[in-house]
């Protein structure tokens, strides 16, 4: 797969056991992920709590969304032309390769070799800033945790809070080791304060904003009846992208379009209270095409596939695509909170990634992406937090079987040859009862050494799994010890 | 060097068009959209008690000043929080009341014609109208109306001073949603600038103002 192909996956990544039994080891990962998901997780509870209709937001938040996805033809072209109307240009991009030569063009014809850019997964999703790079053009992230993480050259790891397995410290030395390559310096005696921290970016940023001719973004949103675009964010590098430079371009994924304004008292109650757990989040920009003498004088929105009719014609799987970005499902997931969302190897990482990623790239297309619908324990959390009400869970099963057919006729994988044994055994009662004795045996032997692995290829399965030490005798023979049979 | 138009992307349209039907073979052909129910049974606000003395309240939240006044006690008070933070000159938008202003001493830099970003970055403050307040989420709305300016005004200096009358208070999200005005650039502000992004700790001040300042005029 090469990367103009598509980029939901990143290149090389291990399957997601592999990449989790790595993140495991290391415990300052798992020491800030804890933190950052607790925190979230109980004050988002907070924030929920404060309106009794929740249920009922989250419901019609659903509906909007099905009603959407039942009828996206319709809505994308009354976008098309409401934005046309008010002076954007709209542009349709059937995958990561379509969109970015898109962006290219329209960067190359305002004559520019830089923009700045504000936090957005459909751009990560299609490697823009690498494919910028290619046709010399420097791309600025512009959000502090996404210049951390393209600072020092690393993956981001949360949808909200990318540079959440960073502490402090690691982020000055990051800083000052970085930031004189790309523009303004650190300060030499920068202290690993958060305010320290965020006025070193805003001096490094602010200058690039003052500059900048082209600016780049995502959508939260998009009205169809108005042709209004909305950003939703805190530190109002969104807003700096979107009011100062000369041009704006944004990428969308087609599923973003909401029917009508009306819809945004759904959506700015239900996405702050999820995402930060605020009340509202510090700036949300609502603009319609361009307003002379105010804002950037030309918009170009471009409307992107990359494997979203895929997932659409997936009846039991379509609903992947309500997600609203809010990250809430990635805080509340026991296996996100020890992995860390790189071990997910993917832009979409935690449970909305297990489910959204695999049917962007197309289910049996990639081991790695194929290994995703796993990492989970089916706990049901996920559904629960999900701000419109994704099934996760439920989905996360019925891909589980589209794999698995996905793979019949190739190699079996150990999970299926150790079925296959199970079979066998809970097949007969005589074969069982020989099992049971070799059990309470084998309990025996591995007790002696206190050992909770399983030898051969079981080895692996217990690896990141404690096994319960057998019982010394099986249920039937204390059965017919205790003269019961 | 000739910029991408709609037409270079037509293929690309009919193509996901096309697999957006195919897609949705399971949707009967005579549905229409507003077929597919969306109940709308969550209220129109959740504010309870004083709609006024939440906004306050809410707007406090976020760590932004609120002076609470009468009409003909706001320049006074306008005045006494532009001394106060050390502005000298002040950037006035067009169809900002002259009366409000009129007791600040300092310089007063018009935005007609448009000021350069950097002139904008080098000011010290700016002053500005609101089109809503939103008590519950202790928010202001600007649209770009007379008295407000352009977006790039209350987002440049570092200092902004927003006024806004009792009777502009909306109670919730819902209500405010539905007075907006959808053709016209808006921007909810709920607080200063802020970011939560090293280890959680929130930082106020990251891009846009570090100060706001909300004058509320009662009446």
């Amino acid at each position: 797969m090469s990367r103009d192909e598509v980029n939901v996956v990143w290149l090389g990544s291990p399957t997601f056991p592999k990449a989790a039994h790595d993140a495991l080891q290391d415990d300052q990962l798992r020491r800030n992920l804890k933190h950052a998901t607790t925190t979230i997780r109980d004050k988002r509870l907070r924030a929920v709590a404060e309106l009794d209709d929740w249920e009922t937001l989250r419901l019609a938040g659903s509906q909007i969304k099905d009603r959407v996805m039942r009828h996206l033809d319709t809505y994308l072209l009354q976008l098309e032309a409401s934005v046309t109307a008010a002076g954007g240009v709209v542009h349709w991009a059937e995958d990561a390769r379509e969109a970015n030569w898109i962006v290219t063009e329209l960067v190359r014809a305002k004559g520019a070799t830089e923009v700045v850019k504000i936090k957005s997964m459909a751009t990560q999703e299609i490697g823009l800033n690498e494919a910028l790079a290619d046709a010399g053009i420097e791309a600025t992230e512009t959000d502090l945790a996404e210049l951390i993480v393209q600072l020092n050259h690393d993956r981001p790891s949360h949808i909200l809070v990318p540079a959440i397995h960073r502490n402090r410290t690691e982020i000055r030395d990051i800083f000052l080791r970085e930031m004189g390559k790309h523009g303004v310096p650190a300060p030499d005696d920068l202290t690993d304060e958060p305010r320290a921290l965020a006025e070193a970016a805003r001096v490094h940023l602010r200058e690039k904003f003052l500059r900048a001719k082209v600016a780049i973004s995502g959508a939260n949103f998009a009205c169809a009846d108005t042709g209004t675009v909305g950003v939703v964010e805190s530190e109002g590098n969104g807003r700096m992208c979107l009011t100062l430079p000369e041009t704006l371009i944004t990428v969308m994924g087609i599923e973003k379009v909401l029917p009508s304004f009306a819809d945004l008292e759904v959506f700015l109650q239900l996405l702050p209270r999820s995402s930060t757990a605020e009340r509202m989040n510090p700036y949300t920009s609502l603009w319609t095409g361009v307003t002379p003498g105010d804002g950037p004088q030309e918009f170009h929105l471009i409307l992107l596939d990359n494997g979203r009719t895929k997932t659409l014609a997936d009846t039991a799987g379509r609903s992947a695509l309500h997600c609203i970005r809010c990250s809430a499902c990635l805080n509340v997931c026991p296996v996100y909170e020890r992995t860390g969302g790189r071990s997910y190897g993917s832009v979409y990482p935690g449970p909305i990634g297990a489910v959204l990623t695999p049917q962007l790239v197309g289910v049996g297309t990639s081991d790695h992406a194929d290994s995703l619908p796993f990492a989970s324990t089916l706990c049901g959390a996920c559904y629960d937090a999900c701000p419109v009400r994704i099934d996760i869970p439920e989905m996360l099963v019925h891909l589980r079987a589209k794999v698995v057919d996905a793979h019949r006729g190739g190699v079996p994988k150990p999970e299926a040859l150790a079925m296959k044994g199970a079979k066998v055994v809970f097949g007969s009662p005589r074969r069982l009862a020989v099992a049971e004795r070799l059990g309470a045996i084998g309990g025996r032997i591995a007790g002696i050494g206190g050992g909770r692995w399983l030898p051969g290829p079981a080895k692996k399965w217990t690896g990141a799994r404690d096994v319960p030490v057998p019982a010394r005798e099986s249920f039937r023979t204390w059965w017919r010890k205790a003269g019961r049979g | 060097m000739s910029a991408v138009t709609p037409a270079d992307t037509a293929q690309a349209k009919a193509a996901i068009l096309g697999r957006i039907r195919s897609a949705l073979g399971d949707v009967p052909g005579d549905e229409r959209s507003e077929d597919v129910e969306v109940t709308r049974d969550y209220v129109d606000s959740h504010a309870t008690g004083d709609v006024v003395d939440l906004f306050v309240e809410r707007v406090e939240d976020y760590r932004a000043t609120v002076i609470r006044t009468s009409e003909a006690d706001a320049p006074a008070e306008i005045a006494r929080v532009l001394s106060g933070h050390g502005v000298g000159n002040l950037v006035v938008p067009p169809g900002f009341p002259d009366a409000l202003s009129a007791r600040y001493e300092g310089l007063r830099l018009s935005d007609d014609p448009p000021r350069t970003p950097a002139e904008l970055d080098a000011s010290d403050g700016v002053i500005t109208l609101a089109a809503q307040g939103i008590a519950l989420t202790g928010t202001i709305v600007l649209d770009a109306g007379p008295g407000q300016g352009r977006r790039a005004l209350s987002l440049v200096p570092d200092l902004h001073v927003c006024v806004v009358r009792s009777s502009q208070v909306a109670a919730d999200v819902p209500v405010a949603v539905r007075a907006l005005v959808p053709g016209r650039p808006t921007t909810f502000i709920s607080g200063p600038s802020a970011t939560s992004d090293i280890e959680l700790d929130r930082v106020e001040g990251v891009h846009g103002p570090r100060t706001l300042v909300v004058v509320l005029i009662s009446g």
